[in-house]
């Protein structure tokens, strides 16, 4: 069951991608990727990571993107020619793409291996996502403080000083983006 | 402190000699009586010394030479070279000849050069060859003689080069020194092979060890000997390197005299007689040495022959008595060779300054008549006896010496070394040969010396009427030397004079421990009774002969002026331009070599190799890569992140590996 | 176990995010690809963190975080280069060229 909702998810995703990327119009590039985003949040809820697929979804669809199409229709770019690139971008990107692909795919099938080597190290268990100690230990957070509460817990005990960096960043992305978007007076 | 401990004042008076004199010709060259006083005092100083360390020597003769280190020069691993002079009977006897006779010419240049500007530089220069040619006879080790050899050459260069703003002058120069250092070349790797199998450069050391070192009449020791000789054709002006003799008389003449008779042109005869026993154990380089002197003597003589500057027949003469030297040395007579030295030093030097002194009367003559003539050339002179007689009868005297008429000391010296050719033949058949030529070279020798005589002093006067006036004697400053060298010349036979004359050989007696391991190798015995009656007899028969027909003959034609004479032609043609000999080297090795040095190493390796290819390439290439890498910078986001996706697959496959 | 298949989506899209950054000569639609890559990898945290535990989540966050705050502050630069250059098009902008 859990398969088949996620094959469907991943299916909408690609989809939702590759119209993404190829879609004349700015605007509905950016609605594609909306749908991309929607789809990976179902996945994350699959992967049980609520908390994450809430943010994903108020965060990345809901700030972000609009903060996407807010500029698009600033700058009024509508029905312009096709701004994708001429057969010598196609061939480079076919090409780099291509390489990529294989690497990631050799990545890929890697895993398991490396994974088979974790497990042999740990005591046998009846299901083996249950051998790897942190993951257990994150769903027995998760069981005892619930979604949020698990996160909470390492953002603000072991993650304190990235959390306040982070924090800065932000500052300092607001004053840059409201000094740089700014007429000159 | 005996007084050969002190030695090194000898060299160390003319030294200072040249650093005042050099001092005055920058600063002060109008204080023409300092410079005479510094410039010859100096040398008498020296002379001074070397009397002293001869009377010495010969009060209490040493039974090994006397070494006197002044510091260690190269204390290098095995090899130890002190700056060391040597004093033993060789070095004291060319210690005299050199302060001697360089005391005499530098009198007889504060008459000559008197007029000259360049005064004061011309006696710093001739001081500091004393210097050298001092360090070159009294080394006791070869890179000290080479120091001398190297220097005495350099020196040579400054003084026939005096007057360079002449370039043929300068070329004379330039001639010279290239020469010399071809033969230095030989020198080098002598000395390269005597290390090599000796582990040691000194004198005494080398010359001690060498019968048991060195094979006899092996490879090795051959190798040595030709190598040095090799040098001393360079520096003794003999075949194939002696055509700069010659121009080098474009010096002033009593630079010819000191350098080019007396002293420079020996120094190979002296390295020959200090190397004698390497050179008695390789009878090869011996019969090549004689041989090469007999044949350089000969063919010098001939082209003598048809000379018209006076200097020039003086030039080819000392060529062909240097040959003398060597076929004496090559023959086995070390001491032979080295008496001929002494005396062709005085006979020679006493030539070269009455030509100096005919010359210094003809320039008066025709500078005061503002006349371009040649004042060098013998055909614009004659009669000259009635102006200039001392110059004329003490001039005779050298003539009758250097054709070996007794009693004057050539006759005693030229005959020992035909007399010693004679007897090798017996051994050697090809000494005979030898002795064939000497005798013929005595002929022509006599010959082109009456002749030179005669067209100069005898004979009608041929320098032109209003020049006539202004011929006369040369002051006492110039005819002192003249007459001391007259004296030399006269009774030098003295030094060596033959048992069965009546003398006491005294000269061979005095040498006898420098020589004696060279000569008892060599296995040379002399004439004695009838042969030697008899070759003496032929020798003076040849001279007498030589001397009349070179009067008769030069006398009954008549001579014109120069400006008037008719050009030679035929063989007379040839040996007036010297068989042609400097066009053939010019052709064969001086036009290839600079060819070699314009298109191949000029053009090509330092124009096209290091200037174009390595340095200019070097910036080419730069600028190249720096082209390259500017290709990289278009400004495009596109292909910046192309760039940025190429390092990333990059750097992510070293994962997927 | 979702992981396998996570990862090969995860692949997938940022193959995709790649194609698109290189074909598209749109700067704002550039961006937008950029964010699809981001998200491709913010899959693949997620996935690991099942079994490594809630580090994999904390880091999603800070990157959406950094994501945002890049967005804005590169929508501004874009914002400023079409007021100079009335254009969006890249092949424009080349001013630093060498």
């Amino acid at each position: 069951m859990t398969n088949a909702v996620f094959y469907l998810f991943a299916t909408l995703a690609v989809v939702s991608a590759c119209l993404c990327i190829l879609q004349r119009n700015p605007v509905s590039a950016a609605l594609w990727l909306v749908s991309t985003m929607f789809s990976l949040a179902a996945i994350y809820v699959l992967l049980d990571a609520q908390f994450i697929a809430a943010i994903q979804v108020l965060v990345y669809a809901g700030a972000v993107m609009v903060l996407f199409l807010f500029v698009i229709m600033l700058l009024n770019l509508g029905h312009t020619s096709s701004d994708i690139r001429g057969p010598s971008g196609v061939a480079a990107a076919i090409v780099l793409v291509g390489l990529l692909a294989i690497e990631l795919f050799t990545l890929w099938r890697y895993t398991p291996r490396r994974l088979a080597a974790e497990l042999a190290q740990a005591p046998a268990f009846g299901d083996p996502g249950a051998a790897f100690a942190a993951g257990e230990f994150a769903r027995q957070e998760t069981a005892a403080r619930g979604v949020v509460g698990a996160i909470a817990t390492p953002l603000f005990q072991t993650y304190l000083i990235p959390f306040e960096i982070t924090s800065i960043l932000l500052l300092a992305a607001i004053v840059g983006a409201v000094v740089l978007a700014k007429r000159k007076v | 402190m005996t007084i050969s401990h002190l030695v090194w004042l000898a060299v160390a008076f003319p030294l200072a000699g040249f650093l005042v004199n050099g001092a005055l010709a920058l600063g002060r060259p109008q204080a023409k009586g300092l410079v005479s006083v510094v410039g010859a005092g100096t040398l008498i100083a020296a002379f001074g010394v070397a009397l002293g360390v001869f009377l010495e020597l010969l009060r209490q003769p040493p039974e090994a030479p006397i070494i006197v280190s002044l510091w260690p020069w190269m204390p290098v691993g095995r090899l130890q070279v002190d700056l060391a002079f040597q004093v033993d009977q060789l070095s004291s006897v060319m210690l005299l000849v050199v302060t001697g006779v360089g005391s005499l010419i530098h009198l007889f240049s504060i008459g000559y050069m008197g007029e000259d500007p360049g005064y004061a530089r011309y006696f710093s220069y001739l001081n500091l060859f004393v210097v050298f040619m001092l360090v070159l006879v009294l080394g006791a080790n070869f890179p000290v003689l080479f120091i001398g050899w190297e220097g005495v050459g350099l020196c040579s260069y400054l003084l026939i080069g005096f007057w360079f703003s002449e370039k043929a002058n300068a070329d004379a120069g330039k001639k010279a020194f290239i020469m010399n250092r071809i033969g230095d070349f030989g020198f080098l790797v002598a000395m390269f092979f005597i290390w090599r199998a000796f582990g040691s450069l000194n004198f005494t050391d080398v010359l001690a060890r060498a019968p048991t070192v060195l094979q006899q009449g092996g490879a090795l020791v051959t190798a040595i000997t030709l190598f040095l000789f090799l040098g001393c054709t360079g520096k003794s002006a003999q075949i194939p390197l002696y055509t700069w003799l010659p121009d080098a008389m474009a010096g002033p003449t009593p630079v010819s005299a000191l350098i080019h008779a007396a002293t420079m042109v020996t120094a190979g005869v002296y390295l020959v007689a200090r190397t004698n026993v390497l050179f008695a154990m390789a009878p090869v380089s011996s019969t090549v040495v004689a041989g090469i002197g007999a044949l350089t003597a000969l063919f010098a003589a001939t082209i003598g022959l048809r000379q018209y500057d006076i200097k020039r027949v003086l030039a080819y003469s000392t060529v062909s008595q240097l040959g003398y030297m060597f076929l004496g040395v090559g023959t086995g007579a070390y001491v032979s060779g080295v008496f001929h030295l002494v005396t062709h030093a005085f006979f020679k030097a006493l030539l070269f300054l009455g030509s100096g002194s005919v010359i210094h009367a003809m320039h008066h003559a025709y500078h005061a008549t503002h006349s371009h003539e040649d004042a060098q050339d013998m055909r614009n002179m004659g009669g000259l006896k009635q102006y200039l007689p001392v110059t004329f009868w003490l001039m005779l005297i050298a003539t009758l010496a250097i054709a070996g008429i007794p009693p004057f000391s050539g006759f005693f010296s030229k005959d020992e070394i035909l007399a010693a050719a004679f007897a090798r033949g017996a051994g050697q058949p090809v000494y005979y040969l030898f002795y064939a030529m000497g005798v013929i070279t005595a002929f022509l020798t006599a010959f082109y010396m009456a002749r030179l005589m005669a067209m100069t002093f005898l004979g009608p006067n041929r320098t032109g009427d209003r020049e006539r006036g202004h011929l006369h004697e040369a002051p006492w400053i110039m005819t002192g030397p003249l007459l001391v060298l007259g004296l030399l010349s006269a009774v030098g036979g003295a030094f060596n004079l033959p048992g069965f004359l009546g003398g006491h050989a005294a000269l061979e007696h005095w040498l006898e421990p420098v020589m004696a391991r060279g000569v008892a190798l060599f296995g040379l015995e002399m004439p004695q009774g009838r042969t030697e009656l008899f070759l003496i007899g032929g020798a003076v028969l040849v001279g007498v002969v030589g001397l009349v027909a070179g009067f008769r003959v030069t006398l009954s034609g008549r001579i014109l002026p120069a400006h008037d004479a008719p050009p030679d032609t035929g063989f007379a043609l040839v040996l007036n331009r010297k068989y042609y000999i400097d066009e053939l080297y010019d052709r064969v090795v001086v036009r290839p070599l600079v060819w070699l040095s314009r298109v191949v190493l000029w053009k090509g390796v330092d124009q096209g190799v290091v200037d174009d290819a390595a340095v200019n390439g070097s910036a080419r290439l730069s600028r190249g890569l720096g082209w390259l890498g500017s290709r990289l910078q278009t400004g495009q986001v596109g292909v910046y992140v192309v760039l940025f996706l190429v390092g990333a697959l990059w750097v992510l496959s070293a994962v997927a590996r | 176990m979702l992981l396998g298949p996570s990862l090969l989506l995860s692949a997938i899209l940022f193959s995709l995010g790649v194609a698109g950054v290189l074909l598209r000569r749109n700067a704002i639609v550039l961006f937008m690809c950029i964010e699809l890559m981001l998200n491709a990898v913010n899959l693949t945290f997620v996935a690991f963190a099942q079994l490594y535990g809630a580090s994999g989540y904390i880091i999603v966050f800070f990157v959406m975080t950094v994501a945002a705050a890049e967005a804005a502050v590169g929508l501004a630069i874009i914002l400023a280069i079409f007021r100079h250059k009335q254009s969006v098009d890249l092949q424009n902008i080349n001013l630093l060229h060498g």
